[in-house]
């Protein structure tokens, strides 16, 4: 396995549920290291994109590979480099969120699965709700407690699958900022979102998806370039609701 | 991998088993019905029904605990349903684990909590009069049968906790089953039956489970009822085996 070669690499993807087609050939690659986003509307395809590459479905046709695997072929070796935070977090709500994480860190076979429960709960700001049931907690924290769990085992990739779906702006903000410290630590990450203000604020490189293909795909300045050229104009900036909320209840965006 | 699957079947039943005494309600609801029709029998239709014994507790007892395993297990459907619906399911299939083990630990479950509920139900039974002269060897061979009994429904059990699309209807399918009893010769003997009925109340599983558990009971002879209970629990669990394996595959990739 290379180092240059890419995290995630897709071609030609397709999946037909019954007669409605999904995804009609969806090629992309992943460098990694770097956040991608995968943008589009509700029912755009992405989820099923996400559940072809954490090996949950199997595509129709075309190939995709996660960390030099190939997802058919070697799902365990794929399902080893991966953590999936699906769009309805997937924690436990009758376990604690300590147990939780035990839980998973046993599954992944770590060695002090406690010890690293309790590191991840600091790390996440959970340490005080750590001995609650996850019933209780808010979605913020249930967010948070989600992607704590994809993180034990530290592995190369991670999908979150609407992320900050149904979080408030201040949950949202706390689960940007832990994405970007992943990446910042070497992760892999691909994310799917149909907030714009998400991908652009967080993305390295952003992918369009459409009526089950990719129609386009860049860096933010490449996808702006697809645009005429910005005017310059004169326009009074009203504080958006956002920043008023914000700023009233105390946290920088 | 043998290791896994047995390292990751107990941390699965460690959750689920959790899930269970977390929720002592489904304890409670589970063993007061067949408590209610224990009391109901012994003392207000007892007394009228003509069923050639000394003790009708006795009588009484086996069938009673098939009554309190069938509406058990409908818990081991509602569960895994839960798990569909919220995620989780898709976070274990996506982790590097024993897949086998998911469905295992709510098996594993439904034995342990099921076993507890007759065990609950045996001791209101010798409170109320319930006296057996069974050795140790009757004795485990009544656990053998319920166990099997227990693992064949469980199975089904597991069918709707995968196919259905309401929480009621992953545990509706045990109404059926609770009813059985009642057209079988748990409470009267079948020779009182009007033709048709009592052909098919001394055809039908229940029938031959209740006899020989209660010939067990007794120290009476098992005869042919013993194996004929064995073949319809093993014929049920292999049916019922594959179709939830068939459900779980057109689930997951």
């Amino acid at each position: 396995m290379a180092t240059a070669s890419p995290a995630i690499r897709v071609n030609g993807l397709r999946k037909s549920y019954q007669k409605r087609s999904v995804l009609r050939g969806v090629d992309f690659e992943v460098a990694r290291g770097s956040i991608f986003a995968l943008l589009g509307s509700n029912g755009a395809g992405k989820t099923t994109v996400v559940r072809i590459l954490s090996t949950l479905l199997r595509p129709d046709a075309g190939t995709a590979s996660v960390h030099g695997f190939d997802v058919g072929s070697e799902p365990l070796r794929v399902r080893e480099s991966i953590s999936l935070t699906g769009q309805f977090a997937a924690v436990d709500e009758i376990l604690t969120g300590r147990e939780n994480l035990i839980m998973v860190g046993r599954l992944r076979r770590l060695g002090d699965p406690r010890g690293t429960a309790d590191d991840l709960l600091d790390r996440f700001g959970l340490a005080d709700a750590g001995g609650r049931r996850v019933g209780s907690y808010s979605g913020g924290m249930r967010r948070r407690l989600d992607i704590a769990m994809s993180l034990i085992g530290d592995p190369p990739v991670i999908f979150l699958d609407e992320p900050t779906t149904g979080l408030d702006p201040e949950g949202r903000i706390e689960v940007w900022h832990e994405i970007r410290k992943l990446a910042r630590g070497g992760t892999t990450v691909l994310l799917t979102t149909q907030y714009l203000e998400e991908a652009e604020k967080l993305a390295d490189r952003i992918a369009i998806l459409h009526e089950g293909t990719i129609i386009v795909s860049g860096t933010l300045a490449e996808l702006r370039k697809l645009l005429p050229p910005a005017r310059v104009e004169h326009v009074e900036q009203q504080p958006t609701l956002e920043e008023v909320f914000l700023s009233v209840v105390g946290k920088q965006a | 991998m043998t290791r896994h699957v047995l390292g990751d079947t107990a941390v699965m039943l460690d959750r689920s088993i959790k899930h269970v005494t977390r929720s002592l309600d489904t304890i409670i609801t589970v063993t007061i019905m067949p408590i209610a029709f224990l009391l109901l029998f012994r003392f207000v239709f007892g007394g009228a029904i003509q069923a050639d014994t000394d003790n009708y507790t006795n009588y009484l007892m086996p069938g009673i605990l098939l009554i309190a395993i069938a509406s058990g297990i409908s818990y081991t459907g509602f569960r895994l349903f839960m798990d569909m619906k919220s995620g989780i399911f898709e976070r274990f299939h996506s982790m590097p684990i024993a897949r086998s083990s998911v469905l295992w630990g709510h098996v594993l479950t439904s034995l342990v909590s099921n076993a507890i509920s007759v065990a609950v139900i045996i001791g209101v039974g010798v409170v109320i009069g319930f006296r057996s002269s069974a050795g140790l060897l009757a004795w485990l061979a009544v656990a053998g049968v319920l166990t099997l009994f227990t693992l064949a429904l469980t199975w089904l059990a597991v069918i709707p906790g995968l196919t259905a699309s309401t929480p009621d209807g992953a545990s509706a399918f045990s109404y059926p089953l609770v009813f059985l009893p009642f057209v079988s010769s748990a409470f009267v003997p079948t020779a009182t039956m009007p033709g048709p009925l009592r052909a098919f109340a001394e055809n039908q599983p229940v029938t031959a489970i209740v006899d020989a558990i209660r010939a067990l009971f007794g120290q009476q002879p098992v005869g042919n009822d013993i194996w004929l209970a064995l073949a319809w629990c093993s014929a049920i669990l292999v049916v019922a085996y594959a179709f939830a394996m068939a459900a779980y595959r057109r689930r997951i990739a």
